[in-house]
């Protein structure tokens, strides 16, 4: 006889055989007419621009890591206010505790500086001959002047 | 592989079997992919929603051209979308169907003449099965509409198609 786990791998089995066959059988019978343009990446209709798996500015990652921590918080948040009046002043005490290391941290990261966004400063390229000087030149003066 | 992709040059019992089977299953889930362009889009969203409701058909909305049957061009294809259009339905997995709704789509509308910006008919990028007439057409009308394309799958065979007499003069 199986064993309850036993069941969970006939299901896990029979989900791959079902998924398998599936394909399998499109694969089979469907149209296959492929081109150039039916392959291009789907971006909106839109000609699609670079690679699909494009980079994201590391910046962001302090941004999710912090929304993930908030987003688990109210994860917790919730099963504890549906079951709140049947715990009592503990649980109530305990989530205080609980929120209140959770806003320690926030602050920390806030005083630290992290949640500044740095703008980029690139370094935008100075052209030393030419009439780009002179404009720039002729730009100060009137500045200067007005 | 396709091996059921007009692959047979005539029909036996199995063919005609086979093909009654995948029209009705194609006919029964024609998922349009979901855009829209104008006006016309309001209605298909009317008749998409509970008071006329296309899911009775088999109809729903699908977000990307990737798992889409059915193009509704619903409103004015500018010539900016015209080329998005295009590879929308490059995009879309064979078979696949456009349904022109409305006058704009059909053949330009109202800027037919002086609509500097507008394509004149949808079917100068792609190929239309079903033109709706209206403008903008009743959700009825968008319905047989769709039932006209079901009977358009309906007729369809696995039985290679004949050439065209122009073709067949070609080659003799």
């Amino acid at each position: 006889m199986l064993s309850d786990f036993g069941q969970v791998l006939v299901f896990f089995l029979l989900g791959i055989v079902f998924v398998a066959a599936g394909l399998a059988f499109a694969w089979l019978i469907r149209p296959h007419r492929p081109y150039p343009s039916k392959l291009t990446s789907y971006e909106c209709g839109e000609e699609p621009l670079g690679n699909t798996r494009g980079r994201f500015n590391i910046r962001f990652y302090v941004v999710t890591l912090i929304f993930l921590i908030f987003d688990v918080e109210v994860v917790f948040l919730f099963p504890w206010a549906t079951v709140y009046k049947s715990l009592g002043w503990f649980a109530y005490v305990e989530m205080l505790v609980f929120l209140g290391i959770l806003f320690v941290g926030y602050a920390y990261v806030w005083r630290k500086g992290d949640l500044d966004w740095d703008r980029p400063a690139p370094l935008l390229p100075r052209y030393e001959k030419g009439v780009g000087v002179r404009e720039e030149a002729l730009a100060e003066e009137e500045l200067s002047l007005s | 592989m396709g091996l059921l992709d007009q692959r047979f040059e005539n029909g036996n019992v199995f063919i005609t079997t086979a093909d009654n089977l995948l029209n009705w299953a194609r006919l029964s889930s024609m998922w349009p992919m979901q855009f829209g362009l104008a006006c016309c889009a309001i209605e298909m969203m009317a008749t998409g929603a509970s008071h006329y409701d296309l899911d009775r058909f088999g109809i729903f909305f699908r977000g990307t051209p990737r798992q889409a049957d059915v193009m509704i061009v619903a409103g004015t294809v500018t010539l900016k979308m015209a080329s998005r259009i295009k590879t929308l339905y490059d995009q879309m997995a064979e078979p696949r169907y456009v349904l022109s709704m409305g006058s704009c789509s059909n053949c330009g509308g109202p800027y037919w003449e002086h609509g500097y910006h507008v394509l004149k008919g949808v079917d100068r990028v792609v190929p239309v099965d079903v033109y709706v007439p209206g403008c903008p057409p009743r959700p009825e009308a968008l319905m047989e509409g769709l039932m006209k394309l079901q009977d358009k799958i309906r007729r369809e065979s696995l039985v290679k198609p004949a050439p065209l007499p122009h073709a067949a003069a070609d080659r003799a």
